[in-house]
């Protein structure tokens, strides 16, 4: 074989060359076909976020009629935003750790130890609090090592390491406040987060911002895809996804701009600063999940690790950096929650923390069998968990319900998305 | 051992193995095997269960050290140590278990592991057309979309897809393991075809199968083990198909083969 006849591969050309094949990528510009295969896929049982938004307003629809007066106002609605930032915070960082098909059953404990390393350092050694927040932060990062080296390293199963860490962890919470007792969290820097709000005027202008910013990106991304001819959806089901968030947006701005104070002469409006931080940790965690080596690593180890480690992905580092990812807004979402209650108990992280952010983030589709899901699940499915608790808080039932009530989601959720896997598995989707 | 019957080979073997032996604990699997694999060619690699193919493959791709012999990769003499090296080297192998993930698309199952990227974002313009490029060259032309999720496509796309992703990397020498193993008759049809555009495009192939018709329709080469040793490397048009599966199983047929005193040998 002479050397002239190992054709380099660019010369190799089919004669011809009339490209067949890929027609789904040019045909794709209409919207009628779009619309086709978004029902394929839900009909193939990826879900997507449609269980959650469904959850939403069906939720939000069935609180507003039973408590009319109450549910649907500014004060409720501010509150909720509240309620829901700890669960959502928490839940983002469960996504990393379900999506390799691994569990943190101590992911509450974990942001109750962090919020008592900051509440122990601003109440007794008198830090100022960006050292607090500091401290807590390091504290979940250091967390995280531990946990993902015990399932990386060591090999043990995340559920057992998690389960014994949940026990483990609560005792160390227990022993740095003491029987008993609860720690203040007085900073007006920290409890900010919680009782104050951006000016009304700010707030619109981050709302026209993030507005701008989602619809340049989306549209630059659409017009690159389009002119250099790869994969693009239709113009139009772009500007729909434009359309939608500014229209969430909007209302969200809107509603938080108005006076909620209990009192007259008083004015209490604007966006209660949980909502940007959660925008912010949802936008920056997107990136890293879709944009980066490291996101897309995650999901090829959660979705076949043995395809990932003959990539020559390092599996090992993939696994303990989701648990450091999980561990890290486990504390973020500590903080918050303290803030909220403006202390920290013994118990603080324990209860149904947890059950909360692994629901929200399986109502918002993330899979618990790894290799499915996004960051904007948990605040969906955060959305929906919060307004079950708040409306039931509401409507004043019995603790005993609510407990049955929010685990009966949790199932469901579960079990929609094994059903909605034994259906992809049928389908090939 | 491995005499040419037809027409004699000229150029640089992108790869040859001299007198490789390989054992596990006290286990010889691989016995002096010479091997000689050369650009623009399919050399077919059989033997039958336990002959020690996948040990061979193994060495090649650097999973296995070698025990003793020498490998040559386009007349250089080389150890492969890890899978890298044979990476580096330009040797991709494509697995029986394809190595694919489900939950990604078929450019980023491509690119997997080693990502375009612009600082720290990854460029997904110019891994999509890189890796639309490398599927056209190839003339695929079953799929629907590259950016469709690899759960959703068939075996013979699969198989597609994983040898795409194969050649993407400039790779010299791409081995085959029983690609058309688990598929339908139109399946196997197009991943024969595509290994034919694999030799055709320059690339050493070594394709392992068990099947006669599909190793006589595509191969240039056969390259037959026989309880660890190379029973023959020879052109393809200088046996019949029946020879083959006499070197399969017995190890010889007729002049080619191992020596009848070997055979006896290997066989106590």
């Amino acid at each position: 074989m002479s050397s002239d006849t190992v054709a380099p591969a660019t010369s190799a050309q089919e004669p011809g060359g009339a490209p067949s094949g890929f027609e789904d990528d040019r045909s794709a510009d209409s919207l009628g076909a779009s619309v086709r295969a978004y029902v394929d896929r839900v009909r193939g049982g990826d879900l997507g976020a449609l269980p959650a938004v469904l959850g939403i307003l069906v939720l939000g629809l069935l609180f507003f009629a039973l408590r009319p007066e109450t549910f649907l106002t500014p004060r409720n609605m501010a509150n909720l935003a509240d309620q829901a930032a700890p669960i959502i915070i928490l839940a983002m960082g469960l996504v990393f750790v379900l999506l390799l098909g691994e569990i943190d059953l101590s992911a509450g404990v974990v942001s109750g130890v962090c919020a008592a390393v900051m509440a122990k350092l601003l109440a007794d050694a008198g830090s100022p609090w960006y050292v607090a927040v500091a401290a807590a932060i390091v504290t979940g990062v250091l967390i995280g090592l531990f946990t993902g080296s015990l399932v990386g390293l060591v090999g043990i199963p995340s559920f057992v390491v998690t389960l014994a860490l949940f026990l483990g962890w609560q005792g160390f919470t227990l022993r740095l406040i003491g029987e008993g007792g609860t720690v203040p969290v007085r900073d007006p820097v920290i409890s900010a987060l919680s009782d104050k709000n951006l000016p009304v005027v700010l707030g619109w202008v981050l709302a026209v911002l993030v507005i701008a910013l989602y619809a340049v990106l989306q549209l630059r991304r659409w017009s690159t895809q389009r002119s250099k001819g790869l994969a693009h959806q239709p113009l139009t089901v772009v500007l729909i996804r434009v359309g939608v968030i500014a229209l969430v947006v909007v209302l969200v701005t809107a509603v938080m701009s108005v006076d909620r104070a209990p009192a007259p002469g008083v004015v209490l409006a604007g966006i209660p600063y949980a909502i940007p931080l959660v925008v912010l940790l949802l936008l920056a965690l997107t990136f890293l999940l879709g944009r980066t080596g490291f996101g897309r690593h995650v999901y090829a180890v959660g979705g076949n690790a043995e395809a990932a480690r003959r990539a020559g992905i390092d599996v090992t580092r993939i696994r303990v950096a989701v648990f450091v990812i999980g561990s890290t807004l486990a504390a973020v979402s500590g903080i918050v929650a303290a803030a909220r209650l403006g202390s920290v108990a013994p118990g603080s992280g324990g209860g149904n923390a947890l059950l909360y952010a692994v629901g929200a983030a399986v109502i918002g589709g993330t899979s618990l069998f790894g290799g499915r899901g996004r960051v904007r699940d948990a605040v969906l499915g955060g959305l929906v968990v919060a307004i079950i608790a708040n409306g039931l808080g509401l409507l004043g039932t019995e603790a005993y319900l609510n407990f049955i009530i929010t685990g009966g989601v949790l199932l469901l959720a579960a079990s929609v998305d094994a059903l909605a896997r034994r259906r992809a598995a049928a389908t090939g989707h | 051992m491995s005499e040419s019957t037809g027409r004699p080979e000229d150029g640089t073997p992108t790869l040859e193995l001299r007198g490789v032996d390989k054992s596990f604990g006290v286990v010889q699997v691989l016995h002096g095997v010479s091997m000689k694999v050369y650009p623009g060619q399919v050399t077919a690699l059989v033997g039958d269960n336990g002959a020690g193919k996948s040990t061979l493959i193994k060495s090649i791709a650097g999973i296995h050290g070698i025990d003793a012999g020498e490998v040559l990769f386009e007349g250089r003499p080389v150890s492969i140590s890890g899978p890298r090296e044979a990476a580096a080297l330009g040797i991709e192998i494509v697995y029986q278990d394809l190595a694919l993930a489900d939950n990604l698309d078929v450019v980023q199952n491509m690119f997997l592991g080693r990502e375009r990227k612009n600082g720290f974002v990854l460029d997904e313009v110019s891994m999509e057309q890189a890796a639309r490029d490398t599927l056209s060259k190839l003339s695929v032309r079953t799929l629907r979309s590259v950016r469709q999720l690899v759960s959703s496509l068939s075996g013979g796309q699969r198989q597609t897809v994983a040898i795409a992703k194969a050649v993407l990397w400039e790779s010299k020498l791409v081995v085959l393991d029983e690609p058309t193993a688990a598929l339908g008759v139109a399946q196997t049809r197009q991943v024969l075809d595509l290994v034919r555009r694999l030799a055709d495009t320059g690339h050493a192939v070594i394709f392992i199968s068990h099947n006669m018709v599909d190793v006589f329709e595509v191969a240039d080469r056969v390259a037959t083990l026989y309880l660890g040793r190379m029973a023959a490397d020879i052109p393809i048009s200088g046996v019949s198909r029946s020879q083959v599966v006499e070197l399969i199983t017995a190890g010889r047929s007729g002049s080619i083969g191992i020596a009848p005193a070997d055979v006896a040998a290997v066989e106590v």
